[in-house]
This record gives C-alpha cells, sequence and structure tokens, in this order.
C-alpha cells in the first residue's frame, strides 16, 4: 500500500494544508510520498522533505507547472497512479479541481472532502452541508481523495529525510492559457489555518465596516473571514467567504459578527473550537452553536471588545 | 454556438435535512426539492449568452427518477429550449454521469457545457471536473466570468487566494461560483409555455453507460450535536471568558 500526496504550495512556500493531507495519508498505512510540481521549485521539495512519516518526494521542476493548470497536473498525477493504492490532495479549490479531473483519466470514482480515515478503502465524509455525515467505501483499487484539512493535525516538519527523485513532465495542454492572477494580499495568517478567525456578515453593512474586524483580527492574531452574504453584497472578496462552497475552518476561536448563521455559514466553521457571536437579534441562529453569545449592536461591541483586548 | 446544461434535482436549500432512523441516509420522503442553486446558476449563464447572440440553443440535461423531469421543466420555464432527460432509478455516482453528459454533449455537438460547480447534496464537486476530463476538453471550474471570444472563452475562476482568468479554447466545459450571476424566476407565462416545450428520454443503457457504484454508502450519521453555550453582557465578561474558561486567547 502506497500513498501519493499531491503537494499544494503558492509557488515559493508549501502551504500547511499539505502537512494536514500526509496525516491522513499516514493514517491510511503504508508509504507515503509527496509529489511536488512547479518551476523552480526545489526549496518546497526540500520543505516537503522534511515532514514526518514521508519516504519520498517526487519534484517536477518544470515551466508546465509555472502555473497550476488542472489539466497539467493531472496528467502528471495519471502517468504515476500505477505506483499507488491511494492519491490525496487537499480539499481546496486547487485539490477539489484536480482530484476528481485525475480520478476520471484513471477511470476511478474519487472521494471528496473525507473527514476521518476508518480503514483504507472506508472513509467518511460530510454531505448535506456537515448535516449527516456519510460512512463509504470504495472499491476502486486505487482510491483519488480530497481531504477536509480542518479534520486533520498538522504533520510534524523539520525531522523527516525524505529522498528526492526528480521526475520527467508529461505533455502540457495547449488549450488552457494562463491569463492572470488577481490575489488579496494580506500580512494575516492564511484563513484556513489561522487560530483565530474574525467573520463579519451581511450586519456589517458595508466593506469599510471591514476595517473594525481587520483590527480585532490583529490584535488576536488571527485572520479575517465573511459569510457569503458579505461576500455577495461585495463587502469583501470571494476568497474571505467561510462555508460550504466557501472555505472550512476549524481555529481555536472563531469571532461571528453581524453573521445570522445560515446552514451554510454554519458548515464552514461549525467544527471551530470556541465560537462567539455577536449579533443584535437575539433570535438569530448563530446563537444555537455558540459557546458565548452577546446579544448587543456590533457597532457598540466591536469598539468595546477591541478597547478590552487593548487594556492587556 | 450550443449549449449543454447539466441540472440536478436535490433537497430545496432551505429545508433543515434529517438522518434517517436506520442510518441508510436522509428522508426524502414528502420533502421539498428544487433545482440546485448551482445549476440555476448554470441555467441562468447559459441564458444570458443566447440573449446577448453568442448562443443559438440551450439545452437541459438531467439524469434521475422519472421526477427529474419536474427539474429539467424547471429549467426549461427560465427559458432553456428543450430538455434531455435520462431516466433511471439507478444511484448515481459523478463518474457515470460525466459520461452520460459525454454521450449527449457529443451526440448534440454541444460547444460548451455549463455545470454547477457542486450539488448541495452529496457536496462531492466533481462532476464538470469528470466531465472535462472524459471528454478531453478544457476545464473551467468555478467561475464567475465567462465571456465568449475568438479564441474561445475568457474566464475568472474563484481560487483560495482570489481570482484567476485563463484563456480557453472551445469547446469547453466551465462549471459555475456563486458570484457568476443572480438566477432569474421563471413567470407564469414561462411556466406554462415550459410543459410544450421538448423533452428527449433515454436510458444509461441506450447511452452505452454502465452505472454500477464504485462507492458503497455503509452508514449515514448526525454529526455531532454542538451544545448552545451562554450569552455575555459586556467586553470584560467575554474576554474573561475566553482568557480563564476556554483558554483561547
Amino acid at each position: 500500500m502506497s500513498t501519493l500526496v499531491i503537494a499544494e504550495h503558492d509557488k515559493s512556500d508549501l502551504l500547511p494544508a499539505t502537512l494536514n493531507t500526509v496525516t491522513a495519508a499516514v493514517q491510511v498505512g503504508g508509504d507515503v510520498h509527496v509529489l511536488v510540481a512547479g518551476q523552480d521549485c526545489s526549496a518546497i521539495a526540500d520543505a516537503a522533505s522534511k515532514i514526518a512519516g514521508v519516504s519520498r518526494v517526487l519534484v517536477c521542476d518544470s515551466v508546465t507547472h509555472a502555473q497550476d493548470i488542472t489539466e497539467n497536473m493531472a496528467a502528471l498525477i495519471q502517468s504515476r497512479s500505477g505506483d499507488y493504492t491511494h492519491v490525496m490532495a487537499p480539499a481546496s479549490t486547487f485539490g477539489k479541481a484536480l482530484i476528481p479531473y485525475a480520478a476520471a483519466l484513471c477511470d476511478v470514482q474519487a472521494i471528496s472532502d473525507i473527514s476521518a480515515v476508518v480503514d483504507s478503502h472506508t472513509f467518511v465524509r460530510p454531505i448535506y452541508a456537515g448535516n449527516a455525515l456519510a460512512t463509504v467505501r470504495s472499491s476502486d483499487s486505487l482510491k483519488m481523495i480530497t481531504v477536509r484539512t480542518t479534520a486533520f493535525d498538522l504533520a510534524e516538519c523539520g525531522d523527516g529525510r525524505a529522498e528526492i527523485e526528480n521526475i520527467e513532465d508529461v505533455n502540457a495542454t495547449d488549450s488552457v492559457q494562463f491569463v492572470g492572477q488577481a490575489l488579496s494580499p494580506s500580512e494575516r495568517p492564511e484563513l484556513t489555518s489561522a487560530k483565530v478567525v474574525v467573520s463579519g456578515g451581511r450586519g456589517m453593512q458595508n466593506g469599510e465596516n471591514f476595517v473594525m474586524l481587520e483590527q480585532l483580527a490583529d490584535t488576536l492574531g488571527g485572520a479575517v473571514g465573511a459569510s457569503r452574504a458579505a461576500v455577495d453584497a461585495g463587502f469583501v472578496p470571494n476568497d474571505y467567504q467561510v462555508g460550504q462552497t466557501g472555505k472550512v475552518v476549524a481555529p481555536d476561536l472563531y469571532l461571528a459578527v453581524g453573521i445570522s448563521g445560515a446552514i451554510q455559514h454554519l458548515a464552514g466553521m461549525k467544527d471551530s473550537k470556541v465560537i462567539v457571536a455577536i449579533n443584535n437579534d437575539e433570535e438569530a441562529p448563530i446563537f444555537q452553536v455558540t459557546d458565548y453569545g452577546w446579544n448587543e449592536d456590533l457597532f457598540k461591541a466591536v469598539p468595546a471588545l477591541q478597547a478590552e483586548l487593548e487594556k492587556e | 454556438m450550443k449549449i449543454l446544461v447539466p441540472v440536478k434535482r436535490v433537497i430545496d436549500a432551505n429545508i433543515r435535512v434529517r438522518v434517517k432512523a436506520d442510518k441508510t441516509g436522509v428522508e426524502t420522503t414528502n420533502v421539498k426539492m428544487a433545482m440546485n442553486p448551482f445549476c440555476e446558476i448554470a441555467v441562468e449563464e447559459a441564458l444570458r449568452l443566447k440573449e446577448k447572440g453568442d448562443a443559438e440553443e440551450v439545452i437541459i440535461f438531467s439524469a434521475g427518477p422519472e421526477k427529474s423531469l419536474e427539474t429539467i421543466r424547471a429549467g426549461l420555464a427560465m427559458g432553456a429550449d428543450r430538455g434531455v432527460h435520462i431516466n433511471t432509478d439507478a444511484t448515481l455516482e459523478p463518474l457515470a454521469i460525466a459520461k452520460m453528459i459525454r454521450a449527449i454533449a457529443e451526440k448534440e455537438g454541444a460547444d460548451l457545457v455549463i455545470l454547477g460547480k457542486q450539488s448541495i447534496d452529496d457536496d462531492n464537486n466533481q462532476t464538470g471536473q469528470m466531465l472535462a476530463a472524459v471528454m478531453q476538453r478544457p476545464l473551467g471550474s468555478y467561475i464567475s466570468k465567462i465571456e465568449k471570444n475568438e479564441a474561445g472563452f475568457a474566464i475568472t475562476r474563484e481560487i483560495d487566494a482570489g481570482l484567476e482568468m485563463l484563456q480557453i479554447a472551445s469547446p469547453a466545459v466551465v462549471t459555475t461560483d456563486l458570484r457568476l450571476n443572480e438566477p432569474r424566476y421563471a413567470s407564469l407565462p414561462n411556466i406554462m409555455k415550459a410543459k410544450r416545450k421538448p423533452v428527449e428520454v433515454s436510458t444509461p443503457e441506450e447511452l452505452g453507460v454502465e452505472v454500477s457504484n464504485r462507492i458503497e454508502v455503509i452508514q449515514v450519521n448526525e454529526p455531532p450535536a454542538r451544545e448552545a453555550g451562554i450569552m455575555v453582557a459586556d467586553a470584560s465578561e467575554l474576554v474573561e471568558k475566553l482568557k480563564n474558561e476556554a483558554k483561547v486567547i
């Protein structure tokens, strides 16, 4: 039995989601290899080789992988799939696009967003926005899986000494051309791996008011998120969205400000360790899942909380 | 240009689902069903491309039991031209559905297939990607913008770090994210008109697609419930609790 974990990186660093995915792979059992594909990605490959539990790192350093193009990455996975019983990637937009594509190339039914490994062919995954948990068993000889990163701890990084093997590229598609990206620059921790997340909803009224939440997040060393309603209203960019179809987060502290608590939002944050909500509607459904609720006008509560935290 | 839009019938997004007592799935008897919200966005985008003059025909596809016809009619009521229903009571997995869509897309000569990125029941987020792979057509996943041009389609994708712009060749497969558009409601006259629009019926067998399942659902359980906690009165109480009780700051 052997698992190939597909490394996710941002062209300079290995992303923590890769470490969560390695933990899931270790739970499956057998050898764990990591595939790093990119251009000038030797530093990322070095980082991957130090992950505990990983015995080999396959590196495809090529201009083909200068950008993340699903078709090119999937073809590379298919070319190596004969050596593995499992292929796993984080359930990020990267992995969610990639794994089903690669699985179809290999004529395999992919398994999405697993939250637990029962045994090497049985997994638990949330369905219906996390309102039910399905235990599923795959009869495919090759299992291709995306991993809900918040459900698995980060693998230790630093002591591992995996061997690094350079691998050949396969033909690249010419029917998909990279044009550009518009990324949201942020000095704050990445939303899906932050220890503290401060999220705003429709109650924030506009984008400018999110500055209050940014200050709170900075004081707490956290990231800023948002409900779908706040993103749809244009208050903040799409990459802030926490929920069933956005990002799934499970920080130590989730602070929901002006968020009513729609099912699809709860799906993205209800596994947080401690949930706090500030809302002026005492009937808001968010209060059914909070550890600490504060029924107050957020425009009074947030500055008061900021002042209280700054007292320290 | 001909556009094919596969749609799925799911439990209405506003219904709170219940796990069945025998743990074989969730309760669907006497539960309100509707078109999957991401599929509605896909239908809307196809209609907008047609209204702009970029497309001549919009075909709605659905695979599933007799009742799936209602979902196809919902797409026709929004303004699509005709439907294709693959009638089957079998449990369908994304790979099998992708192969059925391929058969119809090839038969119809569809230049663009627009799918919702995910259905809100199984939350798989797979069919569009699998379709692109089995058809060997360029994929645009999670799009928030699409424009037809001479080289194919200019698309914008919603990715975890922000937005990404790609140029993909035609014919192509794209999947819709939330910000692509806001779907229209069907007007009463259009609902009446939809009843007379043609819907072709076929079966997986006629398409030569095997629907045996690769994934067995062993059990479906309720997630562990979160207990509602306490209400605090002010900032100092909240900070005190977070520090000394929850120990998270």
